[in-house]
């Protein structure tokens, strides 16, 4: 219950709310105290270091930090005596004798400046401190410490709320100094570029590059804002755009549900790659001597040899036509559409019943099918939803976060900051990879277990809880079906016969069972280090049996969080892009929502499941598939055993690519059609957390370029679907009317509110963060316990690939690298191919950090530069799919999981040697 | 993939500007060797809270803090490479040498270069021994090493030379002395001998309550001697009054320029100290105490290593587990919470208060933190009664107190004596008067901090609370006397340079304040105006008293020097 304290604040009387500062009382009745150091937003703590919003507080010997104090009642303060703005104001001239001057400020209208200018003191009588040279070393951010005051909240925003621990201040007195590491240059720190201290910063000390001129000063000072949503991870990132001139000039982070104002190197430094040469600005066609082969590349800067370019009647014409004389010829089978993830909403939706309704065929996917796909059908097999069951933020509320097979300091970095942040506050963090991942400093429990054993080590952890009978007795009997033959299926796997299989000592395997049973509230997350392998889905349904058996779902605090990778993943799949579901996971092969979606889309559909990624890949092999539509993706490099799916690619009859940029798999394109980036359109994504968030266009559209929405209408429009959207609210809107899940979630309101959870019981009332609180959308509504044994990696090491390949992400580059390498300052962190090794390994290859290697499989082989990482095992190389030249999928297996059809990309064997 | 298309596949992204990929993740890498290293010295299992002492075990250990071995501690005790540099570099006492840079030389000399070592020529001292150049040594300035008595004083080493002189430490480093000289004090046997821990003793036999320990102590009106003067009985009851658990800090950073009386009764009588705090850990129910010792009495850290285990064998402290920590450099250590901040391992940061250390201390916890002198009372005034204290005082004043004088007197040395004697009193009756030649013209009362008085103020009594309306305080009754030969302009630079240098830096009115200050005070001619209102905003604004009582030295010599300008 609040408790309003009465205090004076300058002959008012106020009431403050329990808690809050006399600052936060001031600025709620907008009585405006000087404040520097303080910045009123989520995460920061006052630290009351800078002294500009001392006040006078009657019988006190000294004056007080009004940003730190808190009120008493009656207590008798000022914040406009005489006594109090002389110190305020001395402050700001002491602070000021060691700015540059306002005409040559790096950031004139920075905060500093703004209350310089409302203290009237805009000069300063005391002398001047020496010279602080800049450091120009970082692609992104100009430091410029001749402009710092130490107020730390460039610290508190690196150490604190993004917990990435690069900024200090060292020393001490007058020279105390802001450092990055041991005051090393802030490019060669160990920064990671997620700009919170450029946000955090007060007087233009730190600052985005790209908004000063080469002396440093500010040059685009008056900025336009639009607010949208990040374009890269499943996080979900609110951000604001700062444009000029139809130029994205700066980023900022915006205070969504998912990222209160945090983002990450990507989020805040990775737009420019919109205004890249290489951007697709005009529909190409292929030229007739342009001969396909899967080995055929095409120089991006430089297409002609390949393709001509046509106006956009012309394309979609020859797109349309190519496309429906396959399904006339050889019958809608014969046809297969990739959408995209990266894509809104509502271009899923509408690319979905493009292909399912235009041409009659289920085989629609898109990259879901790379990243979670076992996740989700274990998911919906064990607790009939493929979504998470609480947003990461739950980790707040959490007291034992166990998390496995994900790295999201690299891949879903602001999440990240949620679990360090909830580690340091004294929860236990179990951290379960084969990769000793930077969250180990955070760590209370990391458990390096050896690639591919994961259900050994869950099977493990899983008999701990039966056999200490650590289980909730009760949530077992009332909310799920299966505990039997679980605990009789585990009893050969305990901790003492697996420890040796996956490499864990048995005691850390029943501590860590025991933490994750009997905490308040336990929760698991994980990501592609669980679901990409042939036991993919096994290794789910452990951690599903996990939370089950011990009732740790359905409470604050608790829950199943597969950490999804695509911006937009969820609401792609969520829309129908999956081949066995319509959109909200309506099975295909039912009668009663096929017979639904007839009424509703006014034809006849498939009845048959359609085929996967990589099964539509080989049925191109075979001849069963002829014509393609891929909207935004670029299987060429994202598909395991890349060199086959190239191949696949370049034997389609009638492929239509629509991208932003000519990608890998647009080389193979007959038609290409300029599509629209984020930043350019309307529409929503979903985010991991189930958020459905609106993204707002900021830019035009470059050149002949146009919304993928829109190009797949007019395909639509030219196979007689007698379409009329005109806008994704359009969309959006029939969206509504076949998707339960958006129930209360209209248009309007997520323009209104930016972010809104589904399932949402009102309109005027929030998403539910947490399901299942009461049971499960399964038939009887329990949820159903799966056991899993134990199946091995599909391709073992043996003498001619005695080591291991692992694929994965890096923190700068998105994916297949189309947008990221094409993002000048991302491609200037990570300009060139890298494969991980350790220290171990790379000596016993006699390889030095920084040579060449080649990594070779039984499907290809590659050459890159060899970094030195101990987070990576002996005996393994970790290679990050993102760079064409050294393309990762050249050498994975494209072996699947026999119920998710995922690819194991985590694991094959492979042989490393110096190129 | 074939070699022509990886060709034109690179070509296509090569880097405008050619970069290439780091050969290893981001930042500086720790290497394995230097791990292992680390981790023989510091061990398997580290605590954050120790980084300090790691710091120290390296610094002795290979004389300065590489940043090859800073990387290994911080990647051995995960922590962010900043944390440890941070840290590293906030004290004095730790070298941190970048891969660029040259390590020290082997020998270090520090000369005190605060106020009554300046009387005593430290100037000249530091100077002749920077023309003697001595192989392998460098020398330092460094702050009051509380040996006042006998200035101008240095350190070779670990060692402490008094009234030093460049033979005397070219002899000192000649025959390598450069450990600390341990003392002759009474020992844990000679001191049970004497009656010690009779008391304690008494206490756990239940024939005291704590209760009646509490009320002598009130009765006794003890204050707390390290300078803030808060009754000591009051304190013990408002931390008792916090749940459990609680923890105490007992502050032996004595490092106000002119005080030496903490180091002077722990050199004598260290267990009169162990005693009380075994009594207030009882009382106040404490589970664990961190006895801080500023880094510049190593003599003291040694023995009372070597007692303190003594009486932890002797089975006097099983309720208390007890922690030495050693300071490394920093006079803002010794006030209160960074102390805490210090003992926790961090930077000595002063915290804001409140809430105070009382409520949320060491490790968020309530704590009691009590200067070493106001223990080392304890058992006199329970055993002797609390009157037999509280009546020594004169003019209306209450106690003893021990006055630690140095400058232009005869026999400089700690007095104790009661408190409420006047200057004159004490130059006179317990300092055999003012040195031949020297007229008596201006004192500090409290140190650094307390302000500057000119002779005429000679028969105020000198105590807490006493001093206020004059604009000075007494503090840790560190008394400086100077003479007609001095010149008070060239004091409060002094002492303006000694807040400069030992600011934390946290707050702009004493980390910009004492540094504009300095510069302004350098000046020929002061600009009053400038100084005044630089004054007044360290005053009101800082966070902690040092830069609250910076202004001081500027305000009193305006006030009572007008002609040294």
């Amino acid at each position: 219950m609040n408790k309003a304290i009465r205090f004076t604040l300058n002959g008012k009387n106020i009431e403050a709310l329990e808690g809050e500062t006399i600052w936060q009382a001031a600025d709620r009745k907008n009585i405006r105290i000087p404040h520097l150091c303080h910045l009123p937003q989520p995460g920061y703590r006052p630290d009351g270091n800078c002294r500009a919003c001392v006040v006078e507080i009657e019988g006190e010997r000294t004056l007080a930090a009004s940003c730190l104090r808190k009120p008493a009642e009656g207590m008798v303060v000022r914040s406009d005596s005489e006594r109090a703005t002389r110190s305020q104001s001395l402050v700001m001239e002491l602070l000021l004798a060691d700015q540059p001057s306002r005409e040559s400020a790096h950031e004139r209208n920075s905060r500093l400046w703004k209350w310089a200018e409302t203290l009237n003191t805009i000069s300063s009588r005391f002398p001047t401190r020496d010279h602080i040279e800049r450091d120009l070393s970082h692609p992104a951010m100009h430091v410029a410490l001749d402009a710092c005051i130490h107020c730390n909240l460039c610290v508190r925003a690196c150490r604190e709320v993004q917990v990435n621990d690069v900024i200090g201040m060292a020393s001490r007195g007058h020279h105390a100094k802001i450092v990055f590491d041991f005051d090393d240059p802030m490019g060669a720190s160990t920064c990671v570029a997620c700009g919170e201290c450029v946000q955090a910063c007060p007087t233009g000390a730190l600052m985005e590059s790209t908004r000063v001129d080469e002396h440093g000063i500010d040059k685009t000072p008056e900025l336009m804002e639009v607010d949208s949503v990040c374009p890269y991870c499943g996080v979900g990132c609110q951000i604001t755009y700062q444009t000029h001139d139809n130029e994205i000039i700066a980023v900022q982070g915006r205070n969504g549900p998912s990222n209160r104002n945090r983002l990450c190197v990507k989020g805040r430094f990775g737009f420019d790659y919109v205004r890249h040469p290489h951007r697709l600005t005009k529909p190409l066609i292929r030229l007739d001597q342009a001969a396909k082969s899967g080995n055929d590349t095409v120089d991006t800067a430089n297409y002609r040899s390949h393709f001509r370019e046509a106006g956009w009647d012309e394309a979609l014409d020859y797109a349309a036509s190519g496309l429906r004389q396959i399904r006339n010829e050889h019958g809608s089978g014969a046809m297969a559409g990739f959408g995209s993830a990266k894509c809104s909403n509502e271009e899923a939706y509408v690319f979905q019943k493009l292909i399912r309704a235009g041409f009659g065929t289920n085989n629609v996917d898109h990259c879901t099918r790379l990243c979670h796909a076992s996740s989700v059908a274990a998911l919906l097999e064990g607790i009939g939803s493929g979504a998470v069951s609480a947003p990461f933020m739950a980790a707040e509320e959490s007291d034992c976060i166990m998390l496995i097979g994900a790295n999201p300091t690299s891949n879903h970095p602001v999440a990240a900051t949620f679990f360090k942040q909830a580690a340091k506050k004294g929860a236990t963090l179990i951290l379960m990879d084969p990769r000793k991942t930077q969250l180990q400093r955070y760590a209370t429990h990391t458990l390096q277990f050896k690639p591919g054993t994961d259900v050994a080590m869950l099977n493990a952890v899983l008999h701990t809880i039966v056999e200490e009978e650590l289980y909730d007795k009760q949530y077992v009997a009332e909310h799920t079906e299966g505990f039997e033959s679980l605990s009789k299926h585990i009893r050969g796997f305990s901790p003492e016969n697996m420890q040796d299989v996956c490499g864990i000592d048995a005691d850390t395997l029943r501590i860590v069972a025991r933490k994750y049973a009997t905490a308040r509230a336990s929760i698991i997350f994980w990501g592609m280090g669980v679901s990409q392998h042939v036991h993919g889905t096994d290794n789910a349904r452990c951690l599903i049996a996990l939370s089950l058996i011990t009732g740790q779902i359905g409470r604050s605090g608790t829950g199943l969080h597969p950490l999804r990778g695509q911006n937009n993943v969820q609401g792609a799949s969520d829309a129908g892009l999956i081949p066995m579901m319509y959109p909200d996971y309506q099975p295909v092969f039912e009668e009663h929502p096929k017979a639904r979606f007839e009424d509703a889309w006014g034809t006849s559909l498939d009845p048959d499941k359609g085929l996967t990624v990589v099964e539509i890949m080989r049925a191109i092999h075979e001849g069963q598939i002829r014509g393609m539509y891929i909207m935004g993706e670029n299987p060429a490099m994202s598909d395991p055993d890349a060199g086959h799916a190239r191949a696949a690619l370049a034997s389609l009859q009638h492929l239509v690519v629509q991208d932003i940029f000519l990608t890998e798999t647009a080389f193979h394109a007959d038609v290409i059609l300029p599509a629209s980036a984020w930043p350019e359109k309307n529409g929503t994504v979903t985010n991991t957390n189930r958020q459905i968030q609106m993204g707002r266009a900021a830019l035009r559209l470059p050149g002949e370029a146009r919304p993928d929405w829109w190009i797949t209408t007019e395909i639509g429009k030219r196979i007689g679907m007698g379409w009329d959207y005109r806008s994704p609210s359009d969309i959006y809107q029939e969206m509504t009317s076949v998707m339960p899940s958006l129930n209360n979630i209209s248009w309007a309101r997520i323009e209104h509110e930016s972010s809104v959870t589904y399932p949402c019981a009102a309109p005027d009332r929030p998403g539910n963060d947490i399901v299942f609180e009461d049971g499960f959308p399964t038939h009887g509504g329990k949820g159903k316990i799966v056991p899993a044994g134990i199946i091995l990696p599909d391709e073992l090491p043996d003498e001619d690939f005695p080591m291991i390949l692992s694929t994965g992400r890096q923190l700068e580059h998105w994916h297949t690298g189309a947008m990221t390498r094409r993002a000048s300052v991302l491609d200037n962190i990570e300009p060139e191919a890298v494969a991980t090794l350790s220290s171990q390994t790379l000596q016993k290859l006699d390889v030095v950090p920084g040579e060449r290697i080649q990594v070779s499989t039984r499907r290809g082989s590659i050459e890159l530069v060899a970094r030195m990482d101990e987070a990576v095992p002996e005996d393994m190389v970790f290679v990050p799919f993102c760079y064409a030249e050294a393309a990762a999928n050249m050498l994975t297996n494209p072996a699947l999981d026999p119920i998710g059809k995922i690819p194991e990309f985590k694991f094959c064997a492979a042989r490393v040697s110096a190129a | 993939m074939q070699a022509n298309t990886i060709e034109a596949m690179a070509g296509r992204f090569r880097n405008s500007n050619g970069r290439k990929a780091r050969p290893y993740t981001k930042g500086r890498q720790a290497s394995q060797l230097a791990k292992a290293e680390i981790r023989a010295l510091i061990g398997e299992f580290p605590r954050r809270d120790l980084l300090i002492e790691y710091l120290h075990l390296i610094q002795d250990r290979y004389g300065y803090l590489s940043s090859k071995n800073l990387a290994a501690l911080a990647d051995e005790m995960r922590l962010a490479q900043s944390e440890v540099y941070e840290v590293a570099t906030f004290y004095a006492h730790f070298d941190v040498v970048h891969e660029d840079e040259q390590p020290p030389p082997p020998l270090t000399i520090r000369v005190c270069d605060s106020i009554s070592c300046q009387l005593a020529n430290a100037e000249k001292l530091i100077h002749d021994l920077e023309r003697a150049s001595m192989e392998g040594v460098r020398i330092l300035r460094a702050p009051c090493m509380g040996r006042c008595a006998t200035a101008p004083v240095a350190e070779v080493g670990h060692n402490h030379v008094d009234h030093a002189t460049v033979q005397s430490l070219t002899e000192v480093v000649e025959g390598k002395h450069v450990h600390p000289t341990i003392p002759d004090y009474i020992d844990l046997e000679k001191y049970r001998a004497s009656g010690g821990y009779r008391l304690w003793q008494a206490c756990r036999d239940g024939k005291y309550s704590h209760e009646q320990i509490l009320g002598d102590l009130e009765a006794s009106r003890l204050k707390g001697l390290g300078g803030a003067g808060f009754p000591a009985g009051r304190k013990w009851r408002i931390v008792r009054g916090y749940a459990a658990p609680r923890f105490m800090a007992v502050n032996i950073d004595e490092g106000e320029p002119g005080t030496f009386k903490d180091r002077y009764y722990l050199e004598r009588d260290p267990h009169r100290f162990i005693e009380g705090m075994l009594i207030a850990a009882w009382v106040v129910g404490i589970e664990k105490s961190y006895v801080y010792v500023r880094d510049e009495y190593p003599a003291i850290i040694a023995l009372l290593r070597e007692e303190i285990s003594k009486v932890q064998s002797a089975g006097l402290a099983d309720h208390l587990e007890v922690e030495i920590r050693r300071g490394a450099g920093a006079y803002i250590c010794g006030e209160e919470s960074a102390m805490i901040e210090s003992i926790e391992g961090k930077r000595g940061l002063p915290r804001n208060r409140p809430p105070y250390v009382a409520e949320i201390g060491l490790f968020g916890r309530p704590t009691l933190e009590n200067n070493v002198e106001t223990l080392h009372w304890v058992r006199d005034i329970v055993e002797k009664g609390p009157s037999w204290f509280s009546d020594s005082g004169t003019k209306g004043c209450s106690g003893l107190r021990s006055y630690s004088v140095s400058g232009r007197v005869k026999n400089p040395g700690v007095k104790l004596v009661s408190a409420g004697i006047t200057i004159r009193e004490l130059i006179d009756e317990h300092c055999g008067g003012m040195l031949d030649g020297h007229e008596f013209k201006a004192y500090l009362p409290g140190g650094a901090s307390g302000g500057i008085l000119p002779a005429s103020i000679d028969d105020v009594p000198l105590d807490f609370g006493t001093l206020q309306e004059y604009g000075c305080f007494i503090g840790s009754a560190a008394i400086v006397i100077f003479s007609d030969q001095d010149n008070m302009k060239d004091v409060a630079l002094n002492l303006m340079r000694f807040f400069r240098d030992e600011s934390c830096g946290q707050c702009t009115p004493c980390r910009s304040g004492t540094e504009k200050a300095v510069r302004l005070m350098e000046k020929p001619e002061w600009d009053t105006e400038l100084l005044e209102d630089l004054s007044t905003v360290m005053t009101d604004a800082s966070i902690c008293g040092l830069g609250q009582a910076a202004g001081n030295p500027i305000n009193c010599v305006l006030k009572y020097f007008p002609e040294d300008l």
